[in-house]
């Protein structure tokens, strides 16, 4: 390990091999070095700006809890499936070990939160993908648990609001993590039959499996200020077009220039934006209550 | 005769391995071909098209390895762009609204990994097709003939049975891939598919595949008309099993063969 993958991984680096790695154990950091612009800041005032760069305005990755915390009404959250744990469906070694270490560290089950709760008043089934788990990846529990929250809101006639996060598909739980996003895409279909809103709010890094199934689903499609969004990994692409690419490839606003986003909403005005969507969907759909 | 998951490797990417091109017009008849996604272009890595099958009108949705350099240049090595995810997702509701069973023929190292793939959006068009498949009121039949590579062959697999041929493989990511992801090291390739449970009879276990279709001989390479002949009394079977269902239970199963799949433990709600 030389001193730049040292000083990647404090200051929370992009690459998921990273992440992957063992992390030196410091407590806290007192800078944080934006990936995107490369500006350093303290962490203190990183932190104060809400987890936004204070040059770029990236934004960058919350926890699960943090996003509840400035995103849904306080007290409000019914979470559904807690306690539910991911088994080894092709034994790959070592699996088991691995989730119960990140499970020590991050107070997680698995890479989503999920429940009821309610926004400015009205109610709606929230999921939350905490790309501190695994890189958010989708196995067993992420598919179940995210299928699981669209009936939920389908037989309770709910809207949906699903932040995604996600280094797409689990690979240690091999072909059954390529079906999660047929089964999540599934429950997607039929909320969608039922006539009901789901709006996605993509967050770094949205990309692979979950790209290709729910998170692309979204009536209302929001991302978050430059942010990674994205199917194939930029070094895979790189690797076949043999040249760099530019940095705003598979950004947030790549991606609405593109047409796959409807809209780019900076975290503070989140909240709001989502409740007036909301409303606007009151009358069909939209939970009103 | 053991075969391992990486003795299939060397199988299916024979140069002989009959492929869509070759199979095709052996197991239907009157084939006609229909082109494009009416939004962008026409994708050479996925053919569709309209014909019989037995003397039943069906809609033929393949993905295209190519046989020699050629028809590789214009299959694209059978990597679909999202055009060619719209060209099938365009092709089957055309299929639903003339009532004609849909037959998905996958053969894909994966979706196609470059710049314009994602400006045009991939991971939309993959999405969209494994929703909409989902709710599809028409009987979806696929078959996996070599490799069924991640999202990209998905996106053809969202069906009421999937069968896959004897030596076939159906992978999360390509085996080459996953030993560089976690692994760090792609030359452990065979080893991570042995590891990875990727053939038609893992699969079966797993209850991703439904049927295992026989190989002729040493493998479909030694004899095409053979193993055409295995898959076409498979369709026919398929067929058979699933016409013979109303469309409301038809999409009840195909959603459960899904919602199903999945390992987990539950904390006892008390």
């Amino acid at each position: 390990m030389n001193v730049f993958s040292v000083v990647r991984k404090r200051w929370g680096s992009v690459s998921p091999e990273d992440n992957n790695a063992k992390k030196p154990d410091i407590p806290t950091d007192l800078l944080f070095k934006c990936p995107r612009c490369g500006t350093v800041s303290f962490s203190e005032e990183f932190n104060a700006n809400g987890k936004v760069c204070v040059n770029c305005n990236y934004h960058s990755r919350l926890t699960a809890r943090e996003r509840l915390d400035i995103t849904i009404d306080k007290g409000s959250l019914v979470e559904f499936d807690k306690g539910m744990l991911s088994k080894n469906p092709i034994n790959f070694p070592g699996y088991e070990e691995k989730q119960q270490k990140l499970r020590d560290r991050t107070g997680l089950e698995d890479a989503v939160v999920t429940g009821k709760c309610r926004i400015r008043n009205r109610e709606v089934v929230i999921i939350v993908m905490d790309s501190h788990f695994l890189m958010a990846s989708m196995g067993s529990v992420v598919g179940e648990k995210i299928t699981r929250a669209f009936e939920y809101a389908t037989a309770n006639r709910l809207p949906v609001i699903a932040f995604t996060a996600s280094g797409g598909a689990r690979m240690q739980e091999g072909i059954v993590s390529l079906m999660q996003m047929a089964k999540t895409s599934g429950a997607v279909a039929r909320h969608n039959e039922a006539g009901l809103l789901y709006i996605t709010v993509m967050t770094d890094p949205t990309t692979g499996g979950v790209t290709a199934s729910f998170a692309s689903l979204g009536d209302i499609i929001i991302a978050e200020p430059k942010v990674l969004i994205g199917f194939a990994g930029r070094r895979v692409i790189e690797g076949t077009i043999k040249q760099k690419l530019p940095d705003e490839f598979q950004s947030a606003e790549f991606m609405l220039e593109n047409g796959f986003v409807d809209m780019i909403v900076d975290r503070k005005k989140m909240r709001r934006t989502l409740a007036h969507l909301l409303a606007l969907h009151d009358s069909d759909g939209g939970g009103s209550v | 005769m053991n075969v391992t998951a990486s003795d299939m490797l060397d199988i299916i990417r024979k140069k002989g391995r009959p492929t869509v091109n070759d199979y095709i017009p052996l197991i239907f008849d009157d084939f006609f071909e229909l082109h494009g996604d009416r939004l962008y272009g026409d994708d050479g890595a996925i053919k569709g098209g309209i014909g019989y099958f037995k003397g039943t009108p069906v809609t033929v949705i393949a993905q295209v390895k190519g046989r020699n350099l050629e028809e590789n240049k214009a299959s694209n090595f059978g990597m679909p762009h999202p055009e060619g995810y719209r060209k099938a997702l365009r092709l089957a509701r055309q299929a639903e609204k003339f009532k004609r069973p849909v037959i998905c023929l996958i053969d894909t190292a994966g979706a196609f990994c470059g710049v314009e793939a994602e400006q045009r959006g991939q991971g939309e068009a993959i999405a969209r097709d494994i929703m909409e498949f989902m709710t599809l009121r028409t009987p979806i039949i696929s078959i996996i003939l070599g490799e069924g590579g991640s999202g990209g062959a998905l996106a053809l697999g969202v069906c009421d049975e999937l069968a896959m041929l004897e030596n076939a493989i159906y992978s999360v990511i390509s085996p080459r891939g996953f030993a560089s992801l976690l692994w760090k090291d792609a030359s452990r390739e065979r080893e991570a598919a042995d590891i990875m449970k990727i053939t038609a009879s893992d699969l079966k276990k797993l209850g991703v595949c439904d049927c295992v279709i026989k190989e002729p001989g040493e493998g479909a390479h030694t004899d095409k008309e053979a193993a055409a002949a295995f898959i076409k009394e498979y369709i026919g079977a398929a067929l058979k099993r699933k016409l013979k269902k109303g469309l409301d239970e038809l999409l009840e199963e195909r959603y459960n063969k899904f919602r199903v799949i999945g390992e987990f433990t539950e904390a006892d709600k008390g």
